[in-house]
């Protein structure tokens, strides 16, 4: 274990001959920048000296721009930001009739966020301390496939979109490239698909993703189906379920299925 | 003799994954709610009197058998994959999310005061965090919560097992101790970015 490469004596920022020494410190975010600006020089983060503190951010952004490091554009909003503050500082107290000047410290909502930033930056540094799943502690380890016998009836797991997006990819990258001449004729709405996708998944009981899309389906048509299932799920008429994790995806119909009803689809929710 | 005690260790051992109370309670339906919470704590303080490799975890609500850090140096030889790795962007986004949940991205943002578009995703695709839904704002942006697999990655019982947020210090009011307290950490997470 190294420890810190470079300890920056303080008040370097105010040197100009001495930046180029300084090994930049990677900084998260502007937040991040001003929290250790505030730390290094020992300031009371309630009593922020603006002018101070502005000026030593920006020669910051100015030494990150003159080592060619790309300065995020969150960085030069919140250089903003300390210029406006600090405007705002300069300007005499409004009051009003009642001679009340209880108006807010420009900086309170800066010092709010910091704060509040500071508190979630601990509370990363508590999660990283944490035993780790395969770093620090391990637990057994099952092959997918051996599970899937034997386990069949493990609950379904809850899918995520991600998931699911995933399996349609998979199927639009083994599509043969769109044939050029295609004249598309309206070939299916995405209703007469979700009649169709529905039938068959009700007829079946169970379908397997996969299944809805016939090999020999063009692009189209797969998205159309795509779009089909997703909005059969919006209207809750299926469930989408996984039935191990990366095992295969599984669509149910949701309710008992009424026949005279697949009219009653809205498609534009 | 077939001991409860026995039968849940056995179904614990065998399980790819942590298993949950109400499972153990379906798979057992001949015993009742109450015995099978206690052979789990006495199973639970077995493991950690016997003083081996090995110990009953509640993770992600559920139990599972986990080694010791000890012993981690050992296994990652036997197991071969890389650790899990987060960079300190990665870590400030989880722990918001963790905290605040349910949270936009644009809520993430404010808080670490930079975009976590790329962040978030790769948090969602590494499944540690999840879409719950829409808010019911303008613009119905999607909110986001860690899921099940975050609990047992950071060995987490539960959400309300995170650690609390102390109510951190202000910088400048420097108590006595406060300062010794802040360095120490700020320096160790410089060292382990300057790894990554």
């Amino acid at each position: 274990m190294t420890t810190r490469l470079t300890e920056e004596p303080t008040g370097l920022l105010f040197d100009d001959r001495s930046l180029y020494s300084v090994k930049l410190e990677s900084f998260e975010g502007p937040l991040d920048l001003l929290l250790h600006l505030i730390r290094k020089n020992e300031l009371n983060i309630y009593d922020i000296p603006i002018a101070d503190i502005t000026r030593q951010y920006l020669e910051y952004i100015q030494l990150m721009e003159e080592l060619n490091l790309e300065v995020a554009g969150e960085f030069l909003v919140m250089a903003s930001t300390l210029l406006q503050i600090k405007s705002r500082l300069l300007l005499p107290t409004a009051s009003d009739e009642e001679g009340n000047e209880e108006e807010e410290d420009p900086r309170a909502e800066l010092v709010r966020r910091l704060l509040e930033y500071q508190r979630y930056k601990a509370a990363s540094l508590l999660l990283r301390e944490r035993d780790l799943l395969g770093r620090e502690t391990f637990a057994r380890k099952f092959d997918p496939p051996d599970l899937i016998d034997l386990a069949p009836d493990e609950g379904p797991l809850e899918l995520e979109l991600f998931q699911l997006i995933d399996a349609f990819r998979k199927l639009l990258a083994k599509m043969p490239e769109a044939a050029i001449h295609q004249v598309a004729a309206d070939t299916m709405s995405i209703a007469d698909r979700i009649t169709q996708v529905l039938a068959f998944i009700v007829d079946r009981g169970t379908a397997l993703f996969d299944e809805l899309f016939d090999e020999g389906c063009n692009r189209e048509l797969l998205v159309v189906t795509f779009l089909a299932i997703l909005e059969l799920c919006k209207l809750r008429m299926i469930n989408i379920v996984q039935d191990e994790r990366y095992g295969s995806i599984l669509l149910t119909p949701a309710v008992i299925a009424e026949p005279d009803d697949p009219e009653g689809v809205e498609l534009n929710g | 003799m077939v001991d409860l005690k026995q039968i849940v260790e056995s179904l614990i051992f065998v399980s790819d994954a942590p298993l949950f109370l109400d499972r153990i309670c379906v798979l057992l339906e001949e015993y009742e709610r109450g015995e099978i919470r206690e052979a789990l704590m006495a199973l639970t303080a077995d493991y950690r009197l016997r003083g081996g490799a090995i110990i009953l975890a509640e993770v992600g609500g559920g139990y599972q058998f986990r080694t010791l850090p000890e012993y981690a140096e050992y296994l990652k030889r036997l197991t071969k994959s890389r650790p899990p790795k987060f960079s300190q962007s990665a870590l400030e986004t989880l722990a918001i999310v963790a905290y605040r949940q349910p949270i936009t991205r644009a809520e993430v943002e404010y808080l670490r005061g930079v975009d976590c578009g790329g962040v978030l995703k790769s948090c969602l695709e590494k499944r540690l965090v999840r879409i719950l839904g829409k808010k019911d704002v303008p613009g119905r942006p999607l909110i986001y919560g860690t899921t099940k697999e975050f609990l047992e990655l950071f060995s987490l019982r539960d959400l309300a097992s995170l650690p609390t947020l102390k109510e951190v210090q202000a910088l400048g009011e420097r108590p006595p101790d406060e300062e010794q307290q802040e360095l120490p950490l700020g320096m160790e997470e410089e060292v382990e970015n300057g790894e990554e």
